[in-house]
């Protein structure tokens, strides 16, 4: 179904465009949009995504990446928190980061961002500092949550609100030419173990920046670790980390054995 | 005693990936962290024979000891 059918049917039934999208995918109709899609997921998993709604915590370096994977797969709802306005030191990374947004709050560019790649997807910003106390309502109907998170303290709070809830997690954080993936199902505590050591806010980013292929890197790992826990397909990266170095090239799968 | 030290990401920059090193007995990690030149705040994981350990834990003869910066970026 090309989108200029799904555009006239939302206008002529008076419906929402993401209504349209699951009731053409729950009739196994495939919008030509996914086409590409199509060989390594069944309609029914392009509608089990629809269906499905994915938290991204940041909306900065990874988590504008994990966004617009996330929309251009037809994930049907996405959460995105941030509480920070666009600087122009974002721009040399940043993927919803424009000159035109230089100032304006980096939910606002997610929402214009998914508005114009994919608008059957429903995307709510939520221009808030994630913490303990707003994180339990923010997560409330997610299926999973995406780290894209800058702060140690930040991630481990995300970390134990997942776990309360239930909800699975998969991890990333970067730095440099450098950065790591891991994926959390409740009652598994890896975040905790990779930021073991009490009194962290920071890693080696503060010494090393961000460029901007480290963030697409490992945005994309993530959003892949996502859409398998989604579906329950493939291995997940489970009780284990993955380090991504892109200096010396080398890419180490490491257990994280109970202590 | 001699210990394994393997070297992660930008631990490796201008030092090694994996050295056999002659270290004194009863050492801690925070002391080859030291010696290496590596400031503590920037170790993040920390494996002795792929074990979680942490920079008070003491070392062994033939122990391997692994070095992942921290990393928190996003």
């Amino acid at each position: 179904m090309p989108y200029s059918a799904q555009a006239e049917a939302a206008d002529r039934y008076d419906l929402p465009l993401s209504a349209i999208e699951e009731l053409s995918l729950t009739s196994g109709i495939l919008p030509v949009r996914y086409k590409k899609n199509q060989k390594i997921f069944s309609i029914r998993q392009q509608l089990t995504l629809f269906k499905s709604t994915v938290a991204v915590i940041g909306c900065g370096g990874l988590g504008g990446y994990i966004i617009e994977e996330l929309a251009r797969l037809g994930i049907g709802r996405i959460i995105a928190i941030d509480p920070d306005v666009f600087e122009e030191h974002n721009l040399n990374r940043q993927i919803l980061c424009t000159h035109e947004l230089l100032g304006e709050k980096k939910v606002t560019g997610a929402v214009q961002r998914v508005a114009k790649i994919n608008p059957a997807v429903r995307l709510q910003p939520i221009s808030e500092e994630f913490n303990s106390n707003n994180g339990p309502e923010i997560l409330d109907g997610a299926d999973i949550a995406a780290d894209a998170l800058d702060s140690i303290p930040a991630r481990l709070q995300l970390a134990g609100i997942c776990e309360q809830l239930g909800i699975p997690l998969v991890h990333g954080a970067i730095a440099g030419w450098f950065g790591h993936v891991a994926s959390q199902l409740p009652g598994e505590k890896t975040v905790q173990k990779i930021y073991a050591r009490e009194g962290a806010e920071k890693g080696i980013e503060t010494s090393m920046g961000n460029p901007s292929f480290t963030p697409a890197v490992i945005a994309s790992i993530e959003v892949a670790e996502i859409v398998k826990i989604l579906l329950g397909v493939g291995t997940p990266l489970r009780n284990s980390y993955l380090t991504v170095d892109l200096y010396h090239l080398e890419i180490n799968k490491i257990p994280l054995k109970e202590d | 005693m001699r210990i394994t030290v393997r070297l992660f990401a930008n631990f490796r920059m201008d030092r090694f990936k994996e050295e056999i090193r002659e270290y004194p007995p009863t050492l801690t990690v925070g002391e080859i962290v030291s010696e290496l030149g590596i400031p503590e705040p920037e170790v993040g994981i920390i494996f002795i024979n792929g074990r979680n350990a942490s920079l008070e834990t003491s070392l062994g003869e033939g122990d391997t000891l692994s070095l992942f910066p921290l990393v928190g970026g996003g």
